[in-house]
């Protein structure tokens, strides 16, 4: 069963061609990171899914459903997704768990507010009005706000901005939770560790079309790339790239006899490769 | 797999978060509230003449009063809320739920409703304390006055919501609302006697909603005998209640079909 199924999807602005083309699968159950730069068709495309934006061609199922409809069946149909916006703030004149409690009531079946007050980590701010909120508080009310409605396909887009390390990880412990309830989520994001850490695959889009889409530890042949060994040879750090850290290794280990200096082994990141990837197309 | 709740219920919920959120923005509360109350405190103490026998000018701003409240309270306040809330991405966040546009409308009708009758009953204590308004004692001019604070409610704020698609941004809107407000209330006869201003004046106000709740609230709250000073010599109460059904119509539809729930 697929969560989201695209075909030749295409959508324009004036002479500006945003998506040029978007085959695109995603199976009930995974997580799916969309990667690319600003304006590379990204937002354009999440948001055709998500029923915001017309499309100009092209087939979209998501959870079998056209999101162009509208009415009754769009209702229903929403009552099954969630949605974390890039940015949303309210005049902020309600207490976190006033809006948390009133948004649930739009669902047929929510989560326990106090559950998901919980696993987003405002459990000490939910009598807080939300202007009091810090902008990491906020964002985790968005998520909150998210997945109150017990979806069955989540979007998130650029969930951990303004985050600090604890609360990203923090974050991603929730997410994988949501992963463990069979939740299916698109997320959208910059930070490519996020990306690693937390998707099945990973897609990269630029320029309107999908590059490549992986596994975030095969894309753009990450797997098979060559490692580079680095270590400490007298007062300068040598280094080697290689096909064969490990016999690399062997080598320099009968060569000091034993322990290699600052000895460190490297692929390239999900970042080199994203980067790398990127770059090629703007040549 | 419960049922979806119904747009109804969900309206109403709505209506009872706008009215916290609305209570708890203490500046708005002021502006919106007070602000009719300081107008017929100042007019009213400035102009103490009579103006037919025993009609005094308080008693005919009384009138204008109530009736360009219903106007400042739904349509001014909403053309200028919604593109804020537009601007904060609230109505986007709410446009991804199930919660239907319908329920959205209802909420603001019943925020509208109700800081109407507390702003009515806020005029009509300081007319009555301070201004000898009287107050009628006919139940069939009460049965006006009830339709036409429910009308032009419902119609104020059905205008308030559609106009909303004006104004580009939250920043911009007072710039392109309140000059449409003050005018409309300068033309229909709110701070000047209707019948006293030249006729293109009358004629432009005839179109508009705002002239006909102030004469409608003028049947309601002058004697009768002053009916024969208004333009067509009587209330003309049923024609009222047409135009405003009109305008509500003309809200409604754009407000169903040009609702914008994102910046772009």
């Amino acid at each position: 069963m697929n969560a989201i199924e695209v075909t030749g999807l295409r959508k324009s602005y004036g002479q500006v061609h945003a998506v040029r083309g978007i085959d695109l699968t995603i199976v009930s159950g995974e997580i799916f990171a969309l990667l690319g730069p600003n304006g590379a068709g990204k937002t354009t495309t999440v948001e055709i899914l998500e029923g915001f934006r017309r499309r100009d061609a092209g087939v979209v199922k998501v959870l079998g459903f056209d999101p162009r409809e509208e009415g009754r069946a769009a209702r229903e149909w929403r009552n099954r997704i969630g949605i974390v916006l890039q940015s949303t703030s309210d005049s902020g004149d309600l207490t976190v768990i006033e809006t948390i409690q009133h948004f649930s009531g739009y669902y047929s079946n929510p989560r326990n507010v106090e559950e998901v007050i919980n696993s987003v980590g405002l459990e000490e701010k939910s009598g807080s009005l939300i202007r009091k909120l810090s902008g990491g508080q906020r964002r985790r009310l968005d998520v909150a706000l998210g997945i109150i409605g017990s979806p069955e396909l989540l979007f998130l887009d650029e969930p951990t901005t303004g985050f600090d390390p604890e609360a990203r990880r923090a974050f991603w412990a929730l997410i994988e939770k949501l992963r463990g309830d069979g939740t299916t989520i698109l997320l959208t994001t910059h930070y490519l560790d996020e990306a690693e850490a937390l998707a099945d695959r990973v897609g990269v889009i630029n320029d309107g079309q999908i590059l490549e889409i992986s596994s975030p530890m095969q894309l753009g042949g990450r797997s098979t790339a060559q490692a580079l060994v680095t270590w400490r040879d007298g007062s300068e750090i040598a280094s080697e790239s290689t096909n064969n850290p490990t016999t690399v290794i062997n080598r320099l280990m009968s060569h000091f006899n034993g322990e290699i200096p600052e000895l460190t082994v490297t692929r390239p990141s999900l970042e080199d490769i994203y980067l790398k990837m990127i770059g090629i197309t703007h040549e | 797999m419960n049922k979806i709740p119904s747009a109804l219920s969900l309206g109403v919920r709505r209506g009872g978060l706008e009215i916290r959120q609305f209570a708890r923005q203490r500046e708005s509360v002021i502006f919106t509230l007070l602000f009719p109350v300081i107008l017929l405190i100042i007019f009213g103490s400035v102009f103490k003449d009579t103006i037919a026998p025993g009609v005094t000018f308080s008693q005919y701003f009384l009138a204008g009063m109530i009736a360009s409240g219903l106007v400042n309270t739904g349509f001014q306040a909403l053309a200028i809320t919604i593109p804020l809330e537009r601007d904060f991405g609230a109505l986007k966040r709410l446009r991804g739920t199930p919660m239907p546009a319908s329920s959205y409308f209802i909420g603001k009708a019943i925020l509208i409703i109700v800081s109407m009758v507390l702003q009515i009953i806020m005029l009509l204590g300081v007319g009555l304390i301070f201004f000898n308004v009287e107050i009628p004692t006919d139940p069939h001019k009460w049965f006006t006055f009830a339709w036409l604070v429910l009308l032009g409610s419902a119609c104020s704020t059905a205008l308030g919501i559609a106009y909303s698609i004006v104004p580009k941004s939250g920043r911009g809107a007072s710039a392109v609302v309140t000059p449409i407000v003050i005018v409309l209330q300068f033309f229909s006869g709110v701070f000047f006697i209707f019948t006293q201003l030249p006729s293109w004046m009358q004629q432009v106000a005839s179109i508009f909603p705002l002239k006909w709740l102030t004469q409608g609230m003028r049947s309601v709250f002058l004697p009768d005998t002053f009916a024969t000073q208004e333009v067509a010599k009587s209330w003309e109460n049923s024609r009222t209640f047409a135009i405003l059904v009109i305008w509500l119509i003309i809200g409604v539809f754009f407000s169903v079909r040009k609702f914008k729930w994102d910046r772009d």
